[in-house]
């Protein structure tokens, strides 16, 4: 305290911007910190627990009993049916990314040409986004009915093929992509928001330069919105691993003819809410994190190189 | 820049090719209503594509069940029976009531938490803020599947499964994909707004709430039309989670309907339609102010 410079005139700010900068430090601890807590309860703390009930048997009602590493065995070599609904959910997001992606650009892209009505038909192609997916379930349930739909009466009507959508196992993975395609909506308005930002004398620069429509949207829009792209793909590719609700209102909790639409949120239902097999379950649900991490992080070094940022 | 550069070549352009200019515009013409026919007839079938499944749904729903599968398209008689009947068959307002208690409660709680801790992510400076936003990031690609299991037991051990508690409490936390959004838009905001509440002696809650809060409104509208979307429409937590009939939201016993019902279609599809009306009316209610924030939140702008 003594021996406290003497404070030079026109220097003030060192002191009171340390402290400034320690009140703002404090603000931002204290913002953060309702998610901060919610990580540590809600996701850490489960994930700890769940990986020490991975080594139990435990069926809710009696305390866990210690089994080793019996549940993690079982899991690779004593349950095809697991394997099988990772096989399925994959096939599923493989086929549903690219398609939905594609679809609500493509759409977007008709649109962001549109300047007259342009809300007229983003409402309408938004609407099937506001129907719950219980409902939207039921309506593609009846309008695919192998025999009465609309669908097979139209191509039956055409002379084409018409496939046993709900009923032939090959089928129902393409029957619950149609169902989730159809409420592309979300991503299709953020796509359009994305588009509406891209500045126009990119565009005029490029056609300048002599570049047709094609290679301007290869040139100047994708390049642009290729963050956008990389975050529709994330939601989008986190929304299939999560698939639930149609398969479950189509089908059942068995996941319809053969498992074929048996994916791994409705295996883990089983396991967990209809048979009680909380500590099995949750050693599936590691190896379910291992897997999906590792799928996640490879796709994001492969985008990394295809993303750019704009720096301003 | 862009605009009196484009203006000094197109003068060039005009003084050295005149004459096809005249037939030059007209082919242009003829090529932009072309394009445009095109586009809107492409637009219009895909709208028409879109719609049809909808149509069909409103259309099933005032037929007699018998009619739902019988290959006329339009009803022969009309009946609102099917709407009578599921307001008698099931507990559709007490279901409605659970259902809007749980969503209105989480967007509440999400929309409160969310701003803030975006607020402190976004604009105040602290140690070890860079870290903890990854793992903000990382922590929502964790895949439901992983915590889903656990979490249900910690509600179990807690006592409050068959309660309502599990589907909206933790939203008292924030959610980490809305947290995102919410940043995007608040690094947005001109940083002489902070400074100027903080010359004027506000504290840094002070200026959330007082100067940026105002301006957040689109941002908010849209994670707020999200959330009220996610709750109305999920299924998978409240199948976990409530037992009693009584206790349903509309998802789960829409869902019920199913099986209780023995596929009474006409009535599956007047519930659907039900379920999804209010649905409607927020978004046409809420879509200027959504849209708005959902471009200045994803990312393109800032």
């Amino acid at each position: 305290m003594a021996t406290m410079p003497v404070r030079r005139p026109g220097s003030p700010s060192k002191k009171s911007r340390n402290t400034a900068a320690r009140e703002e430090s404090r603000a931002g601890w204290i913002a953060v910190s309702p998610w901060i807590i919610g990580f540590l309860v809600l996701t850490l703390l489960p994930m700890g627990w769940s990986f020490y009930l991975a080594f139990t048997s435990y069926d809710v009602l009696s305390p866990p009993e210690w089994v080793g590493g019996r549940n993690f065995t079982n899991v690779f070599t004593n349950d095809p049916i697991f394997w099988k609904s990772v096989r399925n959910t994959f096939i599923y997001a493989l086929m549903y990314v690219p398609i939905h992606l594609c679809t609500s650009f493509g759409i977007a892209l008709l649109l962001h040409q549109a300047t007259k009505g342009q809300s007229a038909f983003r409402t309408l192609m938004y609407l099937p986004a506001m129907t719950p997916a219980v409902a939207t379930s039921y309506v593609w349930l009846s309008i695919l009915n192998p025999n009465d739909g609309w669908v097979n009466r139209a191509l039956r009507s055409l002379n084409l093929p018409a496939p046993l959508w709900t009923v032939d196992p090959a089928w129902t993975k393409p029957t619950i992509v149609l169902t989730s395609i159809w409420v592309l909506g979300g991503a299709m308005v953020i796509f359009l928001a994305a588009l509406q930002g891209v500045p126009k004398d990119l565009y005029e620069a490029a056609k300048l330069d002599g570049a047709n429509a094609w290679q301007r949207m290869w040139a100047v829009t994708i390049p642009i919105l290729s963050p956008v792209i990389l975050f529709n793909l994330t939601v989008s590719t986190i929304a299939s691993l999560g698939v639930f609700t149609q398969g479950f209102i189509i089908f059942d909790s068995r996941g319809g003819p053969e498992n074929s639409a048996l994916f791994i949120m409705m295996y883990l239902y089983r396991r967990g809410f209809e048979n009680f097999q909380m500590g099995y379950a949750s050693a599936v649900a590691w190896v379910l994190f291992v897997i999906i991490v590792s799928v996640t992080i490879l796709q994001f070094v492969l985008s990394r190189r295809y993303v750019h940022y704009d720096q301003a | 820049m862009a605009f009196s550069q484009q203006s000094i070549l197109s003068q060039s352009t005009v003084s050295k090719v005149r004459e096809p200019e005249t037939t030059n515009r007209n082919n242009g013409r003829r090529n932009a209503a072309i394009q445009a026919i095109l586009l809107y007839g492409l637009l219009s079938a895909l709208a028409a594509l879109f719609m049809a499944p909808f149509a069909w749904l409103i259309l099933s729903s005032l037929k007699p069940s018998s009619e739902v599968f019988s290959g006329n398209l339009l009803p022969t008689e009309p009946t609102l029976d099917n709407y009578r009947n599921v307001f008698t068959y099931a507990p559709v307002l007490r279901w409605l009531g659970n259902t809007l208690l749980v969503t209105v409660l989480s967007v509440i709680l999400v929309v409160c938490s969310s701003v803030v801790v975006a607020y402190g992510f976004a604009r105040l400076r602290f140690r070890g803020r860079g870290v903890l936003f990854a793992v903000l990031l990382a922590s929502y690609m964790l895949p439901g599947a992983v915590t889903m299991i656990p979490t249900f037991l910690i509600w179990n051990e807690l006592g409050l499964v068959g309660t309502f508690f599990p589907l909206f409490l933790g939203n008292i936390f924030g959610s980490s994909f809305y947290i995102f959004m919410l940043r995007q838009f608040f690094i947005s905001l001109p940083q002489d707004l902070i400074d100027a509440g903080r010359l004027d002696g506000a504290g840094y809650f002070r200026i959330l709430v007082g100067i940026l809060l105002p301006l957040l409104r689109p941002a908010i509208v849209a994670i707020a039309v999200f959330e009220f979307q996610a709750k109305w429409d999920d299924f998978l937590i409240p199948l976990i989670y409530l037992n009693q009939r009584s206790d349903f939201t509309l998802s789960l016993g829409l869902a019920s309907f199913k099986a209780d019902f023995d596929m009474d279609w006409g009535l599956l599809m007047a519930a659907s339609v039900l379920m999804t009306i209010p649905m409607i009316i927020l978004f046409f209610a809420a879509q200027k102010l959504f849209i708005q924030g959902l471009s200045a939140s994803t990312g393109i702008k800032g």
